[in-house]
């Protein structure tokens, strides 16, 4: 792919340690020199602990060293949304209010990787509790998109997607409420996968909206996010919503699927006007791709599309509402020191420890429930949501996969639309309808504009079809061929 | 402006104080807002059955087992003001 070590994919640096071409070690000090080289411009991540990811690299090379290797991740520098808990780690979730939190315990995918041999290599930044879409709304940074630093790298995970972009992990974990890990993805032009709902533990991920939120990975190629996946999936006993599937060898079914004979639906909603015309017609020529390799393209029909994006702020915000009311000031988060009483303590608390985005999720999510409109609102939402899920079902008795843009548009300008919450709203316009039915999605680089920024595909699956979904994106990627581009070096 | 929003009820009940400055402000954008989501109210759903997730949901049950469970310590490590194990919160309770 790259001569540059950081910019190698998992798969071959996989080889690399095999072959003893390269430690764990010295791979991580690699990534660990590159973030102090670029992360002064980038601002991906928030914290990070070199000593412990030494550590583990050099426990992973003494595996390797005895024959036991415990998979494709071991030894593999892996960067973790500061959304995600670690035992030992900060956790503030890009928030004022969890400021000093240090996680007390690891939550389940996380525990996997580090079963799993990864290495953990840096804590990165997010929109304030994953509210937003530009990393704009974090408490303590402004992360910047490593292939235009004037453009945001899209959010809430932007985080995970710049540093991949940029080198300065091989791959990263994220999570996607509304389009958290597509939309970056996309961005940055990287690849990025929101699993269905159920399929990967929540534990130990902050709550946003609990029925919406999934952990899912950032990689370079499709491979890669396949690895990552399967390392994180599965059935827990910790969250309640998780789901008792099988889950099969993702990367192992990369090669067995193809998109000849397939039928990829393109719904003609989702090409609407608004759309930024270079994000059409690359999307375009991604779906001629498909059929190039063999897929027969059909026209469908989501009907219920353009009301998504009040659904989802309405579900959303209610369920953050409620999430966040955990935020008290009083048992470990931070606690003004004005408060006159224990009440007055929960007001003054949560005045000064959240930003403005999220007091207004929490407003906007309060009001809805509040009684007198909780049928007229969050009812309603419900009932269309319904609707919604029945569209995705109904397509899918006549296609494989469903193909769209991720995002109207390419990275935009930070600051540019900061000051109209609806403007920034409609970025997630593509993404929010798949976690409202639940199911997998993916965001697979297709191009780039005029001015050099990605632009990314997205395909949209069968629930717990992930294996069918990464092999289309695989098949798609390899014709694209365009996974080998990188940031300029000069802007880095 | 007047949009029907008590903002002050609103944030009441979210236990959030607000600034002056953010009532005006939110209290604007929250009408822009929910004007927008007016665009619901058009839809059928006579019969509809909501969806509180995407995939059907059961109660999850287990054996009433002891297992391994956070220490005090560890439960405690974030407390903004702590004592003999224990949380230390403003007074609750009113004087006799």
């Amino acid at each position: 792919m790259s001569g540059n070590i950081f910019y190698k994919s998992v798969a071959e640096l996989e080889k690399m340690l095999d072959a003893g071409e390269i430690s764990s070690e010295e791979l991580t000090k690699e990534y660990i020199s590159r973030t102090r080289s670029v992360d002064g411009k980038v601002q991906a991540q928030l914290s990070n602990y070199e000593d412990s990811a030494l550590a583990a690299a050099r426990a992973s090379d003494a595996r390797r060293a005895h024959g036991e290797k415990r998979g494709a991740l071991d030894g593999i520098p892996v960067g973790l949304k500061d959304v995600l808990a670690v035992r030992g780690q900060k956790l503030t979730c890009a928030s004022k209010m969890l400021e000093n939190y240090v996680s007390p315990y690891t939550g389940t995918a996380m525990s996997k990787l580090e079963k799993a041999g990864a290495v953990f290599w840096g804590r990165l930044n997010l929109d304030e509790f994953a509210m937003g879409s530009s990393c704009e709304n974090s408490a303590f940074k402004k992360t910047r998109n490593p292939w235009d630093l004037t453009r945001a790298p899209g959010g809430s995970s932007g985080g995970s997607a710049a540093a991949v972009a940029a080198g300065e992990c091989a791959c990263a974990l994220g999570s996607d409420t509304g389009g958290s890990i597509r939309q970056p993805a996309s961005f940055c032009g990287v690849v990025g996968v929101k699993p269905t709902y159920g399929l990967v533990s929540r534990f130990g991920l902050a709550a946003f909206a609990s029925s919406l939120d999934q952990i899912g990975p950032f990689a370079r190629t499709v491979e890669d996010a396949a690895i990552l996946l399967g390392a994180i999936a599965g059935w827990d006993a910790k969250d309640s919503t998780s789901v008792k599937v099988d889950v099969p060898d993702y990367r192992a079914s990369l090669s067995e699927g193809s998109l000849k004979g397939k039928v990829v639906g393109v719904p003609k909603e989702y090409f609407i006007e608004g759309i930024d015309q270079q994000v059409r017609a690359a999307v375009e020529s991604g779906i001629d791709l498909c059929a190039k390799l063999g897929a027969e393209i059909r026209q469908i029909s989501l009907p219920h599309t353009d009301l998504a994006l009040p659904v989802y702020y309405i579900i959303a915000t209610a369920e953050a509402s409620s999430n966040l009311a955990r935020y008290d000031g009083m048992r470990y988060t931070h606690r003004s020191a004005r408060a006159t009483d224990s009440t007055d303590l929960y007001f003054k608390s949560r005045a000064e420890g959240f930003g403005e985005e999220v007091k207004r999720r929490i407003i906007l999510g309060s009001y809805v429930l509040s009684s007198g409109y909780y049928d007229a609102y969050y009812l309603r939402a419900q009932q269309v949501r319904t609707l919604i899920r029945a569209d995705f079902g109904k397509a899918f008795e006549d296609v494989d996969v469903i193909v769209t843009p991720t995002s109207p548009t390419t990275a935009f300008k930070i600051g540019e639309r900061a000051s109209d919450p609806l403007s920034m709203y409609l970025s997630d316009i593509f993404t929010i309808n798949v976690n409202l039915a639940g199911l997998p999605g993916l965001s697979v680089p297709c191009g780039f504009s005029s001015e050099g920024l990605p632009i990314g595909l997205q395909m949209i699956g069968r629930p717990f079809d992930e294996a069918n979904l990464l092999s289309y994106a695989h098949a798609f990627e390899r014709a694209a061929g365009i996974c080998d581009r990188h940031p300029e070096s000069s802007l880095l | 402006m007047d949009n029907g929003i008590d903002i002050d009820y609103v944030a009441a009940l979210a236990r959030i104080e607000l600034s002056q400055e953010e009532k005006e402000k939110f209290s604007a954008q929250l009408g822009q807002v929910l004007d927008y989501f007016k665009k619901l109210s058009d839809v059928d759903v006579e019969g509809v059955e909501p969806s509180a997730h995407a995939h059907a949901m059961y109660n999850v049950w287990r054996e009433d087992v002891e297992g391994d469970a956070m220490s005090i310590e560890d439960a405690l490590m974030n407390a903004p003001k702590k004592r003999d194990n224990q949380i230390v919160v403003p007074k609750v309770v009113e004087d006799a």
